[in-house]
Parts: C-alpha cells; sequence; structure tokens
C-alpha cells in the first residue's frame, strides 16, 4: 500500500502568540515547533497501516528549512521518505495556492491513501484534505477516531454533534484525522530509528520541480487575504471569592454572584 | 438575477440544529446590509415539512431536496447539490454551519467552484461598498485574524455555533419554498452505521454551561460529582486533556487546542490548571469560574470567579446550592 501522509509543522501548543509588527503575522521567533498534533496521529494511522498491508510512507510538507526537523522527526518514527516543498515563492499563499502545490508533490507519489490531520493547531481552518480530495477526485472523510482497512476499502468513524457516524470508502482516498493523544496515541521516534532518519531519502523541491508555475502563487493571485490581526479583549480582572468562608459558604456566595451579578444560572 | 446570500441548512433527526437559525439570523443581516435577499440550501430526509419555518428567521426562499438518501451527510451526496444551487443561483456570499458537516461542505466547495472559504466565522462586516470582511480565532482563539476575499470572489464563511444570536422576524412568516430538480448523485463512500448517542448528553461547542474538571480529579470515578452538577444546570462535562491522556474521560469530552473550542455563556473549570492550550480553548467563555485549591493555578488569571477551595468540598456544596435555587425558581 502505498501510503502518503500530508504534515503541517507548527507552534507548539504551549506556545503564547503575539502579534508582529505590520498586524498580518505572528511573531515566529523563540517558537517551539512541533508536527501539527493531528498530522502527527495522521503518521500514527499510516505506519499501523504499514505494518499490517507492507508497502510504503511518504510525508509530504511544506514550508522553509525549519520543517526538515519536523520531517526527520516523522522519519525517525517509521517513515520510509519524505518530500519538503521550500519554495519563498509560497510564502504568502492562500490556503488554496498552498494546497495546489502539495496536490502536485501527492501525485508524483501516485498514492493508494493519503492521510492528513484534521486541521491544523495554527490557523485552525481544516480546510487542506477536503480540498486536497476534490482536487485529486477522490473521495474522503474528515475527522477519522478510527481507520480499518483490508487494502481495498478503508472504514473511518467520525464522530458527529450528538453521535457516530461509520463510514464505509473504496481506495483510492483520503482521510482527516480527529481525536486526540488518548486515541491515536502516537509512537515516539526511538533511538535507532532517529540514526535511520538520517539516512533516509529526504527531498526538497521549488515550484517548478512540481511542474507549477510559480507566477500562480504570487500573492496577486490569492483569492483571500489576512487584512489584520488582533489579540483577544482583555478579560475584566476578576474576584475572588471570599477565601475566610468555609466550602458551604463559598459555595453561597459563587451562586449568588452568578445569579445576580453574572445572570448565567 | 436578483442579488442574494445563499446559507446551507443543517437537518438532523427530523429537526434544524439551532446552529442553523443563528446561521440564518446572521445571514439576513448580511443580506440587508447588502440590500439582497436570503437564500437557503436545505438537504435531509423529513427536511420538506419543516422548511418553510425558516421564513421565521428571516429566509425568503428555500430550495429543498428531501430523500431518504440524505439522511446522513456524505461529502459524495451533499457537495454536488450545493454546489450546482451556488452555480445555479450566484449567490454575493455563501454560509454554512462551522459544525463538523458544515465545515466539511465548506471545504469541498471551495476547491470545487469559484469560492474561497473562510472557517469558524465570529463576526461579519459589510462597508458601505459591500464588501464583506470577517474576523475568525486562529491557534484556538490566543489571537484573531481579520480576512478579506480578492475582487470576483465570492466569500464562503463557516459560522461557528454558539455565537451568532438567532432572531425571530416574525413568527408567523414563511418561507417560499423550491424543490431542487436534481438527482441524489450514488457517492463513492457509504454509511455503515450511525449511533446516536443517547444519553442526551449536551454537545460541548453548542453548549450554554460546561463542567470542566482536570488532573485535580484523581480518577475517573470521581466525575459522578460533575455530571451531577452538570445535570443541574443543564450543562455539558467537558475535560483537560490531562484528564483524556489518564482515560479518565473520552476524547471527544477533551476542551483546548487540540481538542474541542467551546464559547459557552458559563465555564466552571474544576481542578484544572490551566495549560495555556487549555486556556486558549475555552478563554472566549463569557463567564469563567476556576476552582483550585491552588492559589497560584494560572487558571485564576482568566477567572471572572475564582474559588480556592478542595474541590470535593467545595462541588457538593456548590451543587447543594444550585439544587435550592432551582428548586425556589
Amino acid at each position: 500500500m502505498k501510503i502518503v501522509v500530508v504534515l503541517k509543522q507548527t507552534p507548539d501548543t504551549e506556545t503564547v502568540i503575539r502579534i508582529a509588527p505590520g498586524n498580518n503575522q505572528i511573531v515566529t521567533s523563540d517558537i517551539k515547533w512541533i508536527i501539527n498534533p493531528y498530522d502527527e496521529f495522521a503518521i500514527e494511522a499510516g505506519l499501523r497501516l504499514k505494518e499490517k498491508h507492507g508497502g510504503t510512507v511518504t510525508v509530504i510538507s511544506y514550508g522553509p528549512q525549519r520543517v526538515v526537523e519536523a520531517l526527520r522527526t516523522a522519519l525517525a518514527m517509521g517513515v520510509d521518505d519524505a518530500v519538503l516543498i521550500d519554495d519563498p515563492d509560497m510564502k504568502r499563499a492562500d490556503f488554496l495556492q498552498v494546497t495546489e502545490a502539495l496536490a502536485a508533490a501527492v501525485r508524483e507519489k501516485d498514492p493508494d491513501i493519503i492521510l492528513i490531520g484534521s486541521r491544523s493547531v495554527d490557523y485552525d481552518q481544516g480546510q487542506r484534505g477536503a480540498i486536497l480530495a476534490q482536487k485529486l477526485g477522490w473521495p474522503h472523510v474528515a475527522l477519522a477516531v478510527s481507520l480499518e482497512s483490508d487494502g481495498t476499502v478503508v472504514i473511518v468513524e467520525r464522530p458527529i454533534e450528538g453521535g457516530k457516524v461509520t463510514i464505509e470508502m473504496p481506495l483510492p482516498a483520503l482521510v482527516t484525522f480527529g481525536g486526540s493523544h488518548a486515541v491515536w496515541n502516537p509512537r515516539y521516534a526511538s533511538l535507532p530509528g532517529i540514526m535511520k532518519a538520517k539516512k533516509k531519502p529526504l527531498a526538497i523541491k521549488k515550484l517548478p520541480d512540481l511542474g507549477l508555475d510559480p507566477s500562480d502563487f504570487v500573492p496577486e493571485k490569492a483569492r483571500i487575504r489576512i487584512i489584520s490581526m488582533e489579540m483577544p479583549p482583555a478579560r475584566k480582572p476578576g474576584k475572588m471569592v471570599n477565601g475566610g468562608l468555609d466550602a458551604g459558604e463559598k459555595a453561597k456566595e459563587l451562586v449568588k454572584f452568578l445569579r445576580e451579578e453574572a445572570k448565567v444560572i | 438575477m436578483s442579488k442574494n446570500v445563499l446559507m446551507v441548512t443543517e437537518f438532523r433527526n427530523g429537526d434544524f440544529r439551532r446552529v442553523t437559525y443563528e446561521v440564518a439570523s446572521e445571514g439576513r443581516r448580511i443580506a440587508d446590509a447588502l440590500g439582497a435577499g436570503l437564500i437557503a440550501v436545505s438537504l435531509g430526509s423529513g427536511v420538506s415539512g419543516k422548511a418553510a419555518e425558516l421564513g421565521k428567521y428571516g429566509v425568503d426562499k428555500v430550495y429543498v431536496l428531501d430523500d431518504p438518501a440524505l439522511e446522513h451527510y456524505l461529502a459524495g451526496t451533499y457537495v454536488p447539490i450545493v454546489a450546482q444551487m451556488v452555480e445555479k443561483t450566484q449567490p454575493v456570499a455563501v454560509l454554512l454551519p462551522a459544525s463538523v458537516d458544515g465545515r466539511d461542505i465548506g471545504a469541498r466547495l471551495c476547491g470545487r467552484i469559484n469560492v474561497t472559504l473562510l472557517q469558524d466565522v465570529i463576526e461579519v462586516r459589510v462597508d458601505e461598498a459591500g464588501k464583506i470582511t470577517a474576523k475568525w480565532p486562529l491557534f484556538a482563539g490566543k489571537c484573531f485574524a481579520w480576512t478579506e476575499w480578492a475582487q470576483g470572489v465570492a466569500p464562503l464563511l463557516s459560522i461557528r455555533p454558539n455565537i451568532m444570536k438567532c432572531f425571530v422576524v416574525d413568527e408567523n412568516r414563511k418561507a417560499e419554498l423550491e424543490k431542487i430538480e436534481i438527482p441524489v448523485p450514488t457517492p463513492r463512500a457509504r454509511v455503515l452505521k450511525y449511533d446516536s448517542d443517547v444519553s442526551g448528553k449536551v454537545e460541548l461547542t453548542e453548549a450554554e454551561v460546561i463542567v470542566s474538571g482536570g488532573r485535580g480529579m484523581k480518577d475517573a470515578s470521581n466525575y459522578v460529582i460533575l455530571e451531577e452538577l452538570a445535570g443541574l444546570l443543564g450543562a455539558a462535562v467537558g475535560a483537560s486533556r490531562a484528564a483524556v491522556d489518564s482515560g479518565w474521560r473520552p476524547h471527544s469530552d477533551q476542551v483546548g487546542q487540540t481538542g474541542k473550542v467551546v464559547n459557552p455563556n458559563l465555564y466552571i473549570a474544576v481542578g484544572i490548571s490551566g495549560a495555556i492550550q487549555h486556556l486558549a480553548g475555552m478563554g472566549y467563555s463569557k463567564y469563567i469560574v476556576a476552582v483550585n485549591k491552588d492559589p497560584d493555578a494560572p487558571i485564576f488569571s482568566k477567572a471572572d470567579y475564582g474559588v480556592v477551595e478542595d474541590l470535593f468540598k467545595f462541588v457538593p456544596a456548590f451543587a447543594e446550592e444550585v439544587r435550592k435555587l432551582k428548586a425556589s425558581c
């Protein structure tokens, strides 16, 4: 089975976010970068599929040189090879342009299945998977919390509000991953894995290497653009329920605040 | 052709989900600002009997396709129909609920036709020239961005549940109905099974009140005190990543940057210290109560009301007070 995982490198979820001067991007110095957690679940699912059916797992990503670290981590987890689209012309690309480049890189690998996080924990847009599937003309299911495959079809459980749907689709297909660390329990890179990763193939590609015209990726051709960013409004300072009281009296006081002041119960 | 804003409804288990009315109300507001009509595409099994009621919330006309094959959402059935209706009606903007299925329809549409999607919109502005800009939360709400669309691109907005207010324009207003004359496509995917959550649990992303427990709960069995309190408040029960990783609660209860981003009126954080990724997921709640025995816990910096106390003493006492309150009113 030829498996492709698409991943993005994102700031660690414990990162304190600050807005950069110019007001349309975040400060990226001093950030600890990680594999987007939902993409990490996709890697884990891909490795499990390979363990069952054989084949290869390729990771594809985009972004600057720093992303190599994320790809090496994936290789150390057990992925076979990696492709990074690192082209300065993509720097200001919108979601659609990015997905166009990813689609071109995916096509070169001719996979049976594509696995990708349901969203990345930076922009939280959750678009790439479905757009990629649409561009390839493939079926997809989003937000998988389980994945089974016999090599011809894939069966996925997808939680929806108030229930869960189990869906089957034929390969080739794309699956996006939801759930949590507790669901997927992605493996750590072992020490031998880290040593081996250094020798695994990692290709760096520019847009023309993928048969794409860089002039299609200029900001002027973006269809959607961030005009400004802002921090959340400061919360007004809170109050402490009187520390001198016992638990029962504190409970009474809190009920009074919520009832009379906040009017939420 | 007249100018319209188009919305897609969400119909499940015999009724529109509340977010549909929120989207309709916001759609009406945007349409009025643009001097446009508000039309809806309604797909589902049994939807035709309910569709006219959307008029109450300001929808002028509903294009309906009522078919048993549309009972459960599949991209392969829903998306081609919505895409054809968007192309047929050429709306100036398209609105969807940012629900699990709405987000999926949006993304698939965005790759298919000449619309460009912004997910999880929490505020929309229309300027005097009729230009639409929209705001969405990044990093689960650690910051926000305003976005614009290139000229000639129709904005496609998925609207986050529980943010926009529902407005009834007129209790007796009925929307005009038109049947969609498109056969339901045969999808490549199929639904094998649908498990409805019969526990009556309130969905976290749509809850008005959430009672959430973290590492301080110490064990899965202790959540019974939070469930009891949640029952009294009509609340959903959430959990921190620490609690989910410990196996005390299902992943679907996880609130935070990996997990669900919630925006209730009241969020009660019990035994949660307040990791940055958790604060991001619940920081947009209207009121936050923190209960923790550690007075230095970071959660108190976000709290409107802080209670420094042993949660095992405080929660039952608080539940008792809530019970008294409910009995008296």
